[in-house]
């Protein structure tokens, strides 16, 4: 028993001097295993009178339970050490890029066609698309532009025959819709049109979007709303002013242009708004009767409005371009800028 | 329509500045455009009498004079202008003043001789764009001393229209002010146009035959004019506001009424007339030299003003070179007649002309005014270049002219097409105020539209007049309402939106490109293609309308590519254009383009270059996102675009859908593209279509998997031994994988291995080692007798 105190000192220096986990396990056995040293001791307490016995049993089993404490905390230092090491040995450099970047995105006017089909589909608005070689009766005649109407003037148009041509605007578009449903009818018509017009800020292909609300009880004042409310909501500011100018379109009456105060300088007179404040943006209108007429919708039962605006236009408002002709020169230079 | 603010106070003046006139005629829809000072600011130039002139010593084209500019003693100024002559009043820049553009005026010596101002000209002054010959000559009545600006009513500004095509009626001053007016509810000033009485008798007969096209012709003539007299001043001055440059005093005169009235007019030389005056359609064959020197071959839908000799005049486009005024014109006929807006529309454009009298026809010119408009030109003509008048002679057909119109408006109509309740007095004063005759009835307007208003024919024509005079943005604001209905949407169907995202999420950046293209890059890349051709484009390279998406992918490739973007992804969705314009098919695609490394440039990634298998791996994302992946194919095939060893045309449900392929050499050489390209396009609406998923339970006996291994003759398609396999693997088969394909050693020559893991599993039960066994075997007989294909060992 005498020895107790130097068996536990020579344990303690083993299990200090143990380099890993194995060498650890070997002083355990050594020790504390069912044929070792502490063990052994505990077998020759028999040897003890029976008053010193409980006594010198329990010195023991302290100095045991001491002692695998301590090899459990030796273990645990070995473990933590040993996964140290490996995690630095497995250290990467985060900061390199990733594999396979995709550098992918929507052409800027797609994603403002898709913004605006968004903010009116959320509403009740259908989206309708329709050809793009039409007939001069869906583009013009049903429109109320009869032949040498001055306001035929007013759009260049791209010709293949005398009767056949390029859209000019996605109202055809309109037409075909109500030529084929019953209102109530709600619908925005994105897509490319063509002018015979080319220059700093004209392209002879661009897009618009019009939009059709046709249902009892429809008036100016709903136009307005409408109006004011798909604006506010492009540009994200509740804020922003918009003023309707009478205007003339022969497929509405009445008419109205629509102008926002410049989003560029908010008002106060840049190069973008020629320094009057404001920027137009947009043409909209009450549908004239002869269109309904042409269409087969009672005029007097049902009104409607109508609207229509340049995706490029709003595209470069929106996100500060400044050359309509980029738009269709595809660079990729210019398309990653709105991925 | 541009005119001078003077001007139109003199007409009516309300109380507000240049910019709140501007402000409000643009929010009542007529949109000013510009408001430009009429002079560019000048100061210290006052009128000067030229009191002495002299050669100057040294210099051949100078000459010394001397001034009274008001100031007391004579000024002594240089001057190089050919017309300066003693007694002349000349605009004088004293020194101290400053001309445009900063130009300052100091003591001078030129040529030794002192100059202490300068004798200015037009341009000098910015009254005139192009350099002036010479000084400007004032009237004699200008007041020595009086500053030139206050002489010339100079401090004014040019106010310029762009008027709608609907407000013809407003290419005047008597409209414009009239529309002012209404909006300030001002009474105008007219000027005052007392009938001219005849002094002479002579006419010259007037016969109409076109009736529906001209209903009213009113001619006079003047005798003894004298046609080399001065524009006044002020005329040339207000021409100019309006940009109208003066020509000849009788030319002004018409164009200054043209202006002032809105009634364009002509005057030819009575001399140059002969026998009577037809207004007719133009007759086969006949020609006509206009004013501006061009012939033109007149067709029959064309109204002519002729005599007895011929056509004399496009009748409201343009006069005749022969007819017109000269300066040895002793006698006028005066022209003013109302040709309906039908006769004239279309017609200048046809010939390619557009004239201030086109533009005003075509949109309609008051049929009630051609009088006022003669008696107008006739004082004017008698005032500037003297001479007697002759009795009007008139030619008219009631029954053509344009009937009266009258509109019923009714109150609940107006009220619910603006949400609001208009005060009624007002309603029935705004439409007084613009001509209209107004009588109140029960509930409704009985509302008489004059007769300039050309585009008033409906109710709604009423209303929006009412609308814009009250002010749009005085209108009330509303959502409009409507029942919430859910409409069934196909489930089945993917939207674009989804299949662009895809194609975005591999790496594609989306283009769009023109829908004409160059013909010679569409038979490049197409030779067999029929698309429509433009008849008027804007240039030969976008002429022909697209017959596939390829050639614009190409060329946007190939701006990139010049652009040191050496890696391109394009896609582009968008219609094309097959068959002639009778069997047109207009149908929407999805195109893709790739080229340069397979990864973008990377420190990790392999440097190989994209293949055939890379896009194609793109596509058949694509395909996969409806869940219906079996229902397209793949099958070699030709197109004139791609190469033939690695193209293929991808077919949907068995029915050709599009073609994927790498671009052909010899398409390559002819574009001149630098790199090789692999392309797809595909019909877009077969992309779209999917299928709603149909559950499956879920076995819960094990799967059991073979690999097998065939060697296969190269002109064999893998997709032939998949299919085969498949066709002998039995009903539980659940999945077919393509693992390895490999040539080379251990392969005899022109063969290949290709590896396919089969799995199967059965619903309800565990397969055993035998039916596999089976299986296989059917699978390698197969195989073997459909493609020659042997299990490798």
């Amino acid at each position: 028993m005498d020895h107790l105190p130097a068996l536990v000192s020579e344990a303690r220096d083993a299990i200090q001097a143990a380099h890993n986990v194995a060498a650890l396990d070997e002083v355990r056995v050594r020790y504390l295993g069912k044929k070792g040293e502490m063990t052994a001791l505990l077998k020759g307490l028999g040897k003890l009178s029976a008053e010193e016995r409980p006594a010198a049993g329990e010195r023991i089993n302290r100095a045991k339970q001491t002692l695998a404490a301590e090899i459990d905390a030796k273990r645990q230092q070995l473990e933590s050490d040993a996964l140290n090491v490996r995690l630095a040995a497995e250290r990467i450099d985060v900061t390199l890029p990733g594999r396979t970047q995709s550098d992918g995105g929507l052409h800027p006017v797609t994603r403002t066609l898709e913004r605006i089909e968004g903010l009116f589909t959320r509403i009740g608005f259908d989206v309708a698309v329709g050809p793009e070689i039409e007939d001069d009766y869906h583009n013009f005649e049903a429109l109320n532009i009869p032949a040498h109407h001055p306001a035929r003037g007013m759009a260049d148009t791209f010709y293949f025959d005398a009767t056949r041509l390029l859209r000019t605007h996605t109202s055809p578009v309109q037409v075909r819709t109500m030529k084929t449903t019953e209102p109530p009818i709600r619908i925005v018509c994105p897509g490319r049109v063509y002018r015979s017009d080319s220059d700093l800020t004209h392209t002879p292909m661009f897009h618009q979007v019009e939009g059709l609300l046709v249902d009892e009880d429809i008036s100016f004042a709903d136009l307005k709303g409408t109006i004011e409310d798909f604006l506010q909501a492009f540009f994200e500011r509740d804020d922003l002013s918009v003023r309707f100018r009478p205007s003339y379109f022969p497929f509405t009456e009445p008419s109205a242009e629509v102008d926002i105060q410049c989003v560029m300088c908010g008002g106060t007179g840049c190069r973008v708004c020629s320094h009057s404040g404001w920027i137009e943006i947009m043409g909209c209108g009450m549908v004239h009767p002869e269109v309904f007429r042409h269409s087969g919708i009672d005029a007097e039962r049902f009104t409607g409005f109508a609207f229509g605006m340049g995706a490029e236009r709003l595209a470069m408002l929106r996100y500060g371009v400044n050359d309509l002709r980029l738009f269709f020169e595809n660079d990729l230079r210019f398309l990653r800028q709105f991925a | 329509m541009k005119f001078s603010e003077q001007w139109l106070r003199e007409w009516i003046s309300p109380q507000l500045d240049t910019q709140a006139v501007a402000d409000q005629v643009t929010m009542a829809g007529l949109e000013v455009d510009a408001v430009e000072p009429v002079a560019a600011s000048f100061s210290a130039v006052v009128v000067a009498e030229v009191l002495t002139k002299g050669q100057h010593p040294d210099a051949d084209k100078l000459n010394v004079c001397t001034v009274d500019d008001g100031s007391g003693a004579p000024v002594q100024v240089v001057c190089g202008a050919p017309n300066v002559a003693v007694g002349q009043k000349v605009p004088f820049a004293r020194v101290g003043g400053v001309l445009p553009g900063d130009f300052k005026i100091k003591k001078a010596k030129l040529r030794g001789v002192e100059s202490q101002g300068m004798i200015c000209s037009a341009s000098e002054l910015g009254l005139e764009e192009e350099t002036s010959a010479g000084i400007l000559e004032l009237p004699d009545e200008a007041r020595v001393g009086l500053d030139v600006r206050d002489f010339m009513n100079l401090n004014d500004m040019t106010i310029e229209v762009d008027l709608t095509p609907n407000r013809g009626d407003c290419l005047s001053i008597k409209g414009m002010a009239r529309e002012v007016g209404v909006l300030n509810r001002m009474t105008v000033t007219e000027p005052d146009i007392t009938p001219v009485p005849a002094t002479i008798d002579e006419t010259f007969a007037v016969d109409i035959e076109a009736t529906d096209q001209c209903p009213r012709y009113l001619g006079r003539v003047i005798s003894n004019v004298d046609v080399t007299a001065e524009t006044p001043l002020w005329m040339v001055e207000r021409l100019r506001r309006s940009g109208v440059r003066s020509i000849d005093p009788v030319v002004d005169i018409t164009n200054y009424v043209m202006l002032e009235l809105g009634q364009p007019m002509h005057a030819f030389d009575r001399d140059n007339l002969t026998g009577s005056m037809v207004i007719r359609m133009a007759r086969p064959g006949e020609s006509l030299t206009l004013l501006d020197g061009q012939q033109v071959a007149l067709r029959p839908e064309t109204l002519v003003i002729a005599d007895q000799a011929g056509p004399l005049a496009m009748a409201g486009i343009m006069g005749g070179e022969l007819s017109g005024v000269s300066e040895i014109t002793r006698t006028i006929f005066l022209e003013s007649a109302f040709f309906s807006p039908l006769a004239i529309a279309g017609q200048a454009r046809s010939y390619g002309l557009h004239t201030d009298a086109s533009h005003r026809f075509e949109r309609g010119v008051d049929p009630l005014l051609t009088p006022q408009a003669v008696e107008r030109a006739t004082r004017l003509l008698l005032d500037i270049c003297g001479g007697q008048a002759g009795p009007v002679v008139e030619a008219s057909c009631d029954a053509t002219m344009p009937a009266p119109r009258r509109v019923v408006l009714r109150e609940a109509r107006l009220e619910k097409a603006l949400s609001k309740r208009l005060d009624k007095d007002d309603v029935a004063d705004i439409l007084k105020r613009l001509g209209f005759d107004v009588a109140v009835g029960d509930g409704d307007w009985q509302v008489d539209v004059p007769s300039w208003r050309f585009d008033v024919a409906i109710e709604e024509d009423l209303i929006e007049e009412i609308a814009r005079i009250h002010g749009y943005n005085n209108l009330p604001v509303r959502r409009p309402a409507a029942r919430l209905s859910l409409r069934a949407e196909d489930e089945a169907v993917l939207p674009l939106k989804l299949l662009r995202r895809q194609m975005v999420a591999r790496g594609f950046q989306e283009a769009i490109t023109y829908s004409f293209i160059a013909p010679e890059l569409q038979s490049a890349m197409l030779p067999d293609a029929v698309s429509p051709v433009l008849a008027n484009p804007i240039s030969a390279d976008m002429s022909v309308m697209r017959a596939s998406l390829l050639p614009g992918l190409v060329r946007a490739m190939e701006h990139n590519l010049n652009r040191q973007q050496t890696r391109v992804r394009l896609f582009e969705t968008g219609l094309v254009f097959n068959g002639e314009l009778d069997s047109l098919s207009q149908v929407p695609m999805m195109g893709a383009l790739v080229c340069g490394s397979r990864e973008s440039e990377g420190w990790s990634g392999a440097k190989a270059r994209v293949d055939f298998y890379d896009l194609k791996g793109d596509l058949e994302s694509l395909l996969a996102l409806g869940g219906n992946r079996e229902a397209w194919r793949f099958e070699p095939g030709e197109h004139p675009a791609l190469h033939p060893g690695q193209s293929a045309q991808v077919l949907f449900e068995g029915k050709p859908a599009g073609w994927i392929g790498t671009l052909h050499p010899q398409v390559r050489a002819t574009l001149g593209l630098k790199v090789d390209a692999v392309v797809f396009e595909v019909r877009l609406d077969r992309l779209s279509q999917g299928q709603v998923p149909a559950f499956e339970p879920l076995s819960r006996f094990p799967e059991v998997r073979r690999d097998l291994a065939f060697t296969l003759a190269d002109d064999r398609p893998v997709q032939a031994l998949l299919d085969a396999a498949r066709g002998a693997a039995g009903e539980y088969l659940k999945d077919i994988t393509l693992f390895d394909v490999y040539a080379g050693k251990g392969v005899a020559e022109g063969y290949k291995s290709v590896a396919l893991g089969l799995t199967w599993q059965h619903p309800s039960r565990t397969l055993n080692d035998e039916e596999i066994n089976e299986l296989v075997e059917s699978i390698v007989a197969q195989v073997q007798v459909e493609l020659g294909a042997e299990l490798r060992g």
